[in-house]
C-alpha cells in the first residue's frame, strides 16, 4: 500500500495515513474487498509505532471505510460511499462549529447571537453574488 | 486504573553536589511506546539506569511491574531487556557463547528468535565480540536485549552512531516487540523524527528535570506554529503572550506558541501583528523551543 508519511505538515501521523488510505478507496486504487496489509507490515514498511496503524484502522472501521474479519485481516468495505460520506462531511463542519463556539464564547457572543450573525453573513453573501442560478441552488443547499 | 509497567514518583539523584535528576515522576503502561528526549547530559540515562536497578534513587520511588529494581533485581530484571548507548558486551565472548551465557538467565529464551535474528543479520556465531564492528555490536546487543521476549525492552540511545541498516533492524525489533507481544518499549533518543515515528508517549528531559510529558499527538496538538506580519519593522522580537520562541526578522517572524490561538492571536494584534499562517509544531521545533527558553513554563494541556 502505497502511503508516504510527512513530518513536517503538522497533520497527526495516524491522521495522514487514514487520509491516504480514503483517497486510495476514493480513487479506485484500493477496491472493494481488498486486504490491507497487518498492522505489523505497515508499521514496519512506514517505520511508526504500530498503535498509530491500530489508531488510524480504528478510525477507519468506524468510518465504514474498512472492516475486520475475525482471525483473517482487514478489509475494503463493499459500496454505501454516500452514507460514509454524509458522516464524514458531517464531522469536518461540526469540527469548524465547535471552533467557532469556543471563540465566540472567549469573545462573549451567545449561540444565539452566532447563529443570526451566521444567517446575516448568508444574506450578504446571497445579495453580493451574482452568480448564475445553479451555482447559487448549490450554495443554499 | 490499568496496572504500570514503570511507575517513577518524584525521583530526585544527586551526584555530590550536582543535580543529575529533580523530582522526576514518569508512568508507562504495556503495549506503549515511550520516547525520551534531551540534550546530551539532560539525564535521560541516568533516569534509565534506575529503571534498571542500577541507580539507587537519593529521594523519591522507583517501582517496575509493581517491584522496587534495587531490593528486587533479579525479580525485575528477568523480565527487561535493555540495549545501552556504548553496547557494553562482554569483549572476550564468541557470540555463541555470549547467547548461551545470556539465555541462562532468562527462563523464557525463544531460541528459535535468537537464531532467526541472527541469520537476519548475517552474524556468525563463531565472531568474538571483540573483533565486531560498531552496527554489529548493536546488533549483538539487540538480540540479547529482545529474545526473551521481555515485558519491558528499554533502549538507551540505541542508533547514536550507526548506519541506517542497523538503525532499521532496532526499530524493526521495537514494532516487533510491540506487534506481537503487546511488550512496553522505552527508548531515548536524540534523533526527534524517529522519536515521531515510534513513540505513543514523549517525554521531554530539560536539566533533570522533565519539562514535557504527554501523548504524542497531544502534544503536537498543544504547540502551534504561525506566521506572523507585523505593520511596522521590528528590530528585536517582541514579547507576545504564549509565545515560546520566534525567529525571523523585520515584519515577518515566525513562532512557536502554545496555549489558546485566540490569546496569541490578541496579544500580536496588539503589536500591529497578524496571523499569516498557523499549523501544529513538530517535535523538534517543540524541543527546540522548550529547550531554549525553559525558563518560560507554558504546561501542556
Amino acid at each position: 500500500m502505497d502511503i508516504t508519511i510527512n513530518l513536517t505538515d503538522g497533520v497527526p501521523i495516524y491522521r495522514q495515513i487514514v487520509n491516504q488510505v480514503k483517497y486510495l478507496v476514493a480513487s479506485g486504487l484500493l477496491r472493494p474487498g481488498e486486504e490491507l496489509p497487518p498492522i505489523r507490515t505497515l508499521a514496519l514498511q512506514l517505520k511508526v509505532t504500530p498503535n498509530t496503524i491500530v489508531k488510524a484502522y480504528g478510525e477507519l472501521e468506524i468510518s465504514g471505510v474498512i472492516h475486520k474479519r475475525q482471525g483473517s485481516g482487514t478489509f475494503v468495505s463493499e459500496g454505501r460511499p454516500q452514507q460514509v460520506a454524509l458522516r464524514e462531511r458531517r464531522r469536518v463542519i461540526e469540527q469548524r462549529i465547535d471552533g467557532l463556539l469556543a471563540e465566540a464564547h472567549q469573545l462573549n457572543f451567545t449561540a444565539e447571537e452566532v447563529l443570526r450573525m451566521v444567517r446575516e453573513r448568508k444574506a450578504a453573501m446571497d445579495e453580493s453574488t451574482a452568480a448564475p442560478a445553479e451555482v447559487r441552488k448549490e450554495l443554499s443547499r | 486504573m490499568e496496572q504500570s509497567v514503570v511507575d517513577v514518583k518524584d525521583l530526585s539523584r544527586s551526584f555530590g553536589d550536582k543535580t543529575a535528576l529533580d523530582r522526576v515522576s514518569f508512568r508507562a503502561t504495556a503495549g506503549q511506546v515511550y520516547g525520551l528526549v534531551g540534550s546530551n547530559g539532560a539525564g535521560k540515562t541516568t533516569l534509565l539506569k534506575h529503571l534498571l536497578g542500577l541507580l539507587r534513587p537519593t529521594t523519591g520511588s522507583v517501582r517496575i511491574f509493581g517491584l522496587d529494581p534495587v531490593r528486587d533485581p533479579v525479580g525485575a530484571l528477568g523480565r527487561i531487556g535493555y540495549l545501552s548507548e556504548e553496547h557494553e558486551l562482554p569483549e572476550w565472548m564468541r557470540i555463541d557463547e555470549l547467547m548461551r551465557y545470556t539465555q541462562a538467565f532468562h527462563p523464557t529464551w525463544d531460541a528459535a528468535y535468537a537464531r532467526e535474528l541472527l541469520e537476519t543479520f548475517a552474524l556468525d556465531p563463531s565472531s568474538k565480540v571483540k573483533d565486531l564492528s560498531k552496527g554489529m555490536r548493536a546488533q549483538t546487543g539487540l538480540i540479547a536485549a529482545v529474545a526473551h521476549r521481555p515485558e519491558l525492552l528499554i533502549l538507551d540511545e540505541p542508533s547514536s552512531g550507526l548506519d541506517a541498516v542497523v538503525r532499521r533492524d532496532i526499530l524493526d525489533a521495537i514494532v516487533r516487540a510491540v506487534a506481537d507481544d503487546g511488550r512496553t518499549v522505552i527508548f531515548s533518543s536524540h534523533l526527534l523524527d524517529e522519536v515521531e515515528r515510534m513513540s505513543d508517549h514523549v517525554t521531554m528531559i530539560h536539566q533533570g528535570r522533565v519539562t514535557l510529558s504527554g501523548a504524542l499527538d497531544d502534544v503536537r496538538g498543544s504547540y502551534q506554529r504561525s506566521r506572523v506580519h507585523f505593520v511596522d519593522h521590528l528590530d528585536r522580537a517582541p514579547v507576545l503572550d504564549t509565545a515560546l520562541a520566534m525567529d525571523g526578522g523585520g515584519r515577518s517572524w515566525t513562532v512557536i506558541h502554545s496555549g489558546p490561538i485566540e490569546q496569541f492571536r490578541r496579544s500580536a494584534g496588539a503589536r500591529g501583528g497578524e496571523i499569516v499562517e498557523s499549523r501544529d509544531a513538530t517535535l523538534e521545533e517543540i524541543f527546540l523551543a522548550r529547550a531554549g527558553r525553559s525558563r518560560q513554563h507554558t504546561e501542556v494541556a
